[in-house]
């Protein structure tokens, strides 16, 4: 697969502070990729220089294989965390105006925008002044005037924050909708739950570098700590646990009562891998539940950061 | 190109649809011409009114033709009574004030004790008319009797009336002075007053667009140059647009006004001035009405109507380019203010060495100096210009407006870029000198 935006060696300095220390990340197309880390990490300086709202002190940007131009910010819809709107100009008029501003002519960004205002059932507004709406109100206005121009690439910081669960869905529902349509997105968050439900590729930042990325998946197997969720039921071998202990570290256990069943944290020891656990339980008796404990994304996120500071 | 022009348009539009701008653009030249009027009218009614001054004349010096009524004085003899009557007369009577002229053995002791009683403090214009009158007077008794033939004096007393010509020969006229005085002081401070509104109004916008957080939505559709110049050019063009209504508004009231009152400007000019001079200015000014009216069709009206559009320009887009970075810089209104002064410091100091230096002489080398320098040329300059400049000396002016301009929009177009990304911290000096370097 190809990657849609590549940003190289991204080096960007204010003064005494380094924001971005030789940044490197690349955004597969028609994936969506989670950009994380904590306050200051340097996620909105790097979406602001794919923006060109900054310039990087050195390194370089490449859009679909082609530096970057100014041009191409017609290709690129961007919602920033700290959104806002004219608030004492019209709604439609100001979704035009932001339109044609990307480019769009009058006619086609009409044309769209009514199509829009019919999906997220908000037509009755085109004719309202800003301050008039509610914050959540305001912010499906802007995530229409965002993805208007239907941009090759799509960035949203922190997409969900201002909207109640219903419209935080509908809005999670459209941006995979795009994303099918062939959409790349970049997507910065504090919110790990919205990772693993949306993103396919992550980057963890922190401390103005790159300390982790990849496919989420990939990630996830790198942070497993070999810790299996047991059930087992009938076992035939009282001394089960002693005889487990020998090859493998225990780490909970609650044995019910007669010995005959079982619930166990067991962690692999460094020989012995996943099939030989449960090849050994397999003749002990019956699993009921045999499950890997896989770390999730706030896990992850807090140990990576944790690893880093240690450094 | 096209964004800016969209850029202007919506500027343009948030200006001129906002209530305020209707109101202010309505309202303003019916203040002033109303106020005009009203102005006008009251000193018409305070001077029809005739005052009635009684008076008791001890040393029997003045004869009954000094007392003769004036068109704003009337006199009435009470040297009938006794004085202490005649005073409680006029206090409680319909007069004015009360005027004694007491008896002693000189004419100028009695100059010095001559006593004007009234229930208000006098105005001055009637105590300049008595005074004139009693001096005249006495001045004539005293010429007499120092043997010195008064009516020979009369005779050959002569009212000097110097022309004014140019080396090419034009005559000119005094007064012409003062109405130039007047097109170009109103000039210059029409250039401040519209930096001050509409520069202020460019921070506004720039602030706006921080606190309602817009301004990163916009900027990564637009260059942060874009956005500050669209602003900028869009502001002024909603402020031509409000001072040609003005100039329509105000032409079509004052023809009104004129006819209403009948307002004529000289009875407001010389009110204050006793009344002979007026009598003399006013044959003067009618000599000499013809002179100002050609000298003023003399004036280079279109020369100085381009400098006067390519100054105000030139300086709106000087000082709306600092606004702007000042704007950028900051998070609400009220933290401009320590940026404010440097900006609002030659504005005023243009429009005082106007007053000051160039009323009086308006080639002297203050004027000239302060009509080079770009922060107080397009005032200083606007109000010489009337004088006739030497072409060069515009040329260097302007010049030097355009580097400064080209200058400052560059420096505040760094300070915008940064400044507006930049929220929580209120920005010193140094911070600002920090951001043209990143």
């Amino acid at each position: 697969m190809s990657n849609l935006l590549v940003a190289e060696n991204i080096v960007k300095k204010y003064g005494d502070f380094t924001a971005l220390n030789d940044v490197t990340i690349k955004v597969p197309e028609a994936s969506i990729f989670g950009l994380l880390g904590p306050n200051g990490a340097g996620k909105t300086s790097l979406i602001r220089i794919i923006n060109q709202i900054i310039i990087p002190d050195s390194g370089s940007v490449m859009l679909d294989g082609k530096p970057l131009t100014p041009n191409d910010i017609q290709h690129i819809g961007y919602m920033p965390e700290e959104r806002g709107l004219y608030k004492g100009m019209k709604v439609g008029e100001q979704a035009l105006y932001l339109a044609q501003l990307k480019g769009m002519t009058r006619y086609d960004a009409k044309k769209k925008l009514s199509f829009w205002f019919d999906k997220l059932e908000i037509r009755d507004w085109w004719g309202k002044k800003v301050q008039e709406l509610s914050k959540g109100m305001a912010q499906k206005v802007q995530f229409i005037v965002t993805v208007l121009h239907q941009p090759k690439l799509l960035i949203f910081d922190e997409p969900f924050s201002g909207f109640d669960p219903i419209n935080a869905n509908l809005i999670k529902d459209e941006i995979l909708k795009l994303r099918d349509a062939g959409a790349t997105v970049i997507f910065s968050t504090h919110r790990m739950e919205s990772v693993e439900e949306l993103c396919e590729y992550i980057a963890l930042f922190d401390k103005s570098n790159n300390i982790l990325d990849g496919k989420l998946s990939d990630i996830k197997r790198k942070f497993k700590s070999n810790i299996f969720e047991v059930e087992m039921y009938d076992i035939k071998n009282k001394l089960l646990l002693n005889e487990l202990s020998e090859n493998f570290d225990i780490l909970s256990s609650n044995i019910g009562p007669g010995n005959n069943d079982a619930s166990l944290q067991v962690k692999l020891k460094d020989a012995k891998d996943s099939n030989d656990l449960i090849q050994y339980l397999a003749m002990h008796g019956s699993i009921a539940k045999y499950s890997e404990m896989i770390p999730d994304a706030n896990e992850i996120f807090i140990k990576a950061i944790e690893q880093n500071a240690k450094k | 190109m096209n964004k800016l022009k969209l850029i202007i348009k919506r500027e343009f539009f948030a200006k001129v649809r906002n209530k305020t701008f209707l109101v202010m653009t309505i309202l303003s030249p019916l203040l002033v011409v109303g106020l005009g009027a009203l102005v006008g009218y009251l000193s018409k009614v305070n001077q029809d009114s005739i005052k009635i001054i009684g008076y008791v004349d001890d040393s029997q010096l003045l004869i009954t033709k000094d007392f003769d009524s004036s068109k704003t004085i009337e006199y009435k003899d009470l040297s009938n009574v006794d004085i202490v009557i005649a005073k409680s007369q006029v206090e409680h009577g319909d007069f004015y004030g009360f005027l004694y002229v007491p008896k002693k053995d000189s004419i100028s002791n009695i100059a010095t004790s001559i006593e004007f009683y009234s229930k208000e403090p006098p105005s001055l214009q009637v105590i300049s008319e008595v005074e004139g009158m009693v001096g005249y007077r006495l001045n004539y008794i005293l010429l007499e009797r120092n043997g010195i033939d008064s009516e020979a004096l009369d005779a050959s007393k002569i009212n000097p009336n110097i022309k004014i010509l140019s080396f090419s020969g034009e005559k000119s006229s005094k007064l012409i002075r003062g109405v130039k005085i007047a097109i170009g002081l109103s000039a210059g401070y029409l250039i401040m007053m519209f930096i001050i509104i509409y520069g202020a109004m460019v921070m506004r916008s720039v602030i706006e667009e921080k606190t309602s957080r817009i301004i990163e939505v916009i900027i990564s559709s637009v260059k942060p140059f874009q956005l500050m110049m669209g602003k900028i050019i869009g502001t002024a063009l909603a402020g031509l647009l409000q001072f040609s209504i003005w100039g329509v508004i105000l032409l079509i009231l004052s023809i009104v006004a004129t006819a209403m009152f009948g307002a004529d400007t000289t009875s407001i000019g010389t009110g204050n001035l006793p009344m002979q001079e007026v009598e003399v200015l006013d044959v003067v000014a009618k000599t000499e009405m013809q002179i100002i009216i050609e000298e003023l069709i003399r004036l280079p009206v279109l020369p100085i109507f381009l400098a006067f559009i390519v100054y105000f320009l030139g300086g709106y887009l000087l000082y709306s380019a600092l606004y702007a970075a000042i704007g950028a810089a900051v998070d609400n209104e009220t933290d401009t203010q320590q940026f404010m002064l440097p900006v609002i410091i030659p504005l005023i100091l243009g429009v005082y060495i106007g007053f000051a230096s160039v009323v009086n002489e308006p080639h002297g080398t203050i004027a000239t100096i302060f009509s080079m320098i770009p922060f107080t040329s397009p005032i200083v300059m606007m109000m010489r210009l009337p004088f006739g400049v030497p072409w060069w000396q515009i040329v260097i002016s302007l010049l030097l407006l355009l580097g400064t301009f080209i200058l400052m929009v560059w420096f505040a177009a760094k300070v915008y870029r940064i400044g507006i990304l930049m929220y929580g911290k209120k920005p010193t000096y140094r911070d600002i000198y920090k951001w043209l370097k990143y």
